[in-house]
């Protein structure tokens, strides 16, 4: 009983120590942020990194999401009759919850993983050290710009997911199943408003925000060799992911 | 002058710095040996600020930089270079854009000085015509000379060496340690080397320190160390299992 209390203080002290070290983490990094000079060359390579060459990842999971969506929707929808909605359907869940949502956890296996992998490696060969013994802020260099590049690429991302989503479910409601075209669209037009399309950008940017603060976190604290950089990339992902649903549930049941 | 005054340092339970006391001249090629896991490498970084004691002072010169922030550490930074023990080159740069890092990142300097200034360091370090080539594609003593240049290219009082020759054959260990003295010789830096490479340092060092269990056991001359009747120097000295170092 008393070995039972004793690890569950160990692991809650633990876990209030990362959180703490978290926070530190990120305020730092906020600081940085306003903090010149920018250094534009490293943003302009995260951008690449994290945008460019995650597109077409995006753009093919993005049409299929919105098949998928179409293809149920319309079985549903027909049952009672109501095809015509199919359009809002597949808008709106793309908008306000799909796009956001499954962009942002297709990033995180893409480049979150990667940049987790790259700073871990940079920290067990000593290069993170050597930025600081030439009186360089590592957060500054390394960090900073994956943060802005993160707040630029993802709501980029997540609107290239959106509008090939409901292009994708337009050629299975419409094209291949039937559905009526002009409903398609003008359905959608009048169901979805500015708010949606803001709280998509908000979630997308908000994503972004957790995906960069907890890839580079648990990069650049990364210990023990390769194992422990194989280590905090797994952590990465998952915490990414667990964190990317719980925010969305959050942000989502907040402005509704 | 750098003066390390009562470090200590423990991680978890595990007490690595029990109380160093050292002095290192200017100007000195001062060399601290021990068996691996002494808490070498531990030491070296608590010289520049990459570790923080958990009690004790480190000055340099007359500051003490244990306690400063980190802009009045970068400042004291600036007059460090620092050979890490795998190199630490940037993989993504070439070895040009390696050594010329800390110029464009710290300095005004044109592209063109910058140019001059690199070429210069990777001649020195016998490595003019490799600018092209990335860490991955040099030997391993190469990456020792690139990082050389690296280090060296922001003209520093202080040059920090940490285990540079391992992993090298003997022939490339003299080799480095002949470089560290002609380059020593040239750019009179103060040079501070962690090694266990026994007796190759002897020719290399002014002074030498052995560090066991935590503390410096034997300070002072290369010959002084040499003859040295501590049991424990003895049995480092002379490599043999039996003796008051554990060897297991």
């Amino acid at each position: 009983m008393l070995r039972l209390v004793r690890s569950c203080g160990r692991l809650t002290l633990r876990t209030l120590r990362e959180m703490g070290r978290m926070g530190i983490f990120l305020g730092t990094t906020l600081i940085d942020i306003f903090r010149p000079p920018l250094q534009g060359g490293q943003l302009l390579r995260r951008i690449y990194f994290i945008g460019s060459r995650s597109l077409l990842l995006i753009v093919f999971t993005g049409a299929f999401t919105g098949m998928v969506v179409a293809l149920q929707g319309y079985i549903a929808l027909r049952r009672f009759g109501g095809e015509e909605a199919l359009g809002p359907m597949v808008g709106l869940s793309l908008i306000r919850e799909l796009g956001p949502v499954l962009s942002a956890l297709m990033i995180t296996a893409r480049a979150g993983s990667a940049l987790t992998a790259e700073l871990g490696i940079m920290r067990i060969t000593e290069q993170i050290d050597a930025l600081e013994v030439m009186a360089l802020n590592p957060i500054k260099y390394l960090v900073v710009p994956i943060f802005l590049a993160a707040g630029i690429t993802f709501p980029l991302l997540n609107s290239v997911f959106v509008t090939v989503g409901i292009y994708g479910g337009y050629i299975v409601g419409v094209e291949l199943l039937g559905g009526s075209s002009g409903a398609y669209f003008s359905q959608m037009s009048s169901a979805a408003d500015s708010s949606d399309i803001w709280m998509g950008v908000y979630k997308s940017l908000s994503f972004g925000m957790i995906v960069a603060w907890v890839s580079c976190f648990k990069g650049f604290y990364a210990a023990h060799g390769a194992e422990g950089v194989s280590h905090a990339t797994t952590q990465a992902v998952v915490m990414c992911a667990v964190l990317i649903l719980v925010w969305d549930y959050f942000i989502g049941s907040v402005f509704v | 002058m750098i003066r390390l005054v009562n470090i200590r340092k423990s991680f978890g339970s595990q007490m690595v710095l029990s109380g160093i006391n050292l002095d290192i001249p200017d100007r000195a090629v001062y060399v601290v040996v021990g068996v691996s896991g002494a808490g070498k490498s531990c030491l070296l970084k608590h010289l520049i600020g990459l570790m923080r004691p958990d009690s004790g002072q480190v000055w340099i010169d007359d500051i003490e930089i244990t306690s400063l922030g980190r802009r009045a550490l970068n400042r004291v930074r600036n007059r460090f270079g620092m050979l890490f023990q795998g190199g630490a080159l940037f993989d993504s740069m070439s070895v040009y854009d390696n050594v010329a890092f800390p110029l464009r990142e710290k300095t005004r300097k044109s592209e063109a000085e910058i140019r001059d200034k690199v070429h210069e360091r990777l001649f020195q370090v016998g490595l003019a015509g490799v600018d092209a080539k990335f860490p991955s594609e040099l030997s391993g003593g190469m990456r020792k000379r690139a990082a050389l240049a690296r280090s060296l290219v922001s003209d520093p009082e202080i040059l920090l060496f940490d285990e540079p020759t391992t992993g090298l054959d003997p022939i490339r260990v003299n080799a480095i340690h002949r470089l560290i003295l002609d380059l020593h010789q040239m750019l009179d830096f103060t040079a501070v080397i962690v090694s266990h490479e026994i007796p190759a340092v002897f020719s290399l060092a002014t002074h030498i320190a052995m560090l066991h269990q935590g503390v410096i056991v034997e300070s002072g001359s290369p010959s002084a160390l040499q003859e040295s009747n501590n049991p424990v120097v003895r049995q480092f000295m002379s490599g043999q299992l039996e003796g008051p170092i554990d060897v297991y």
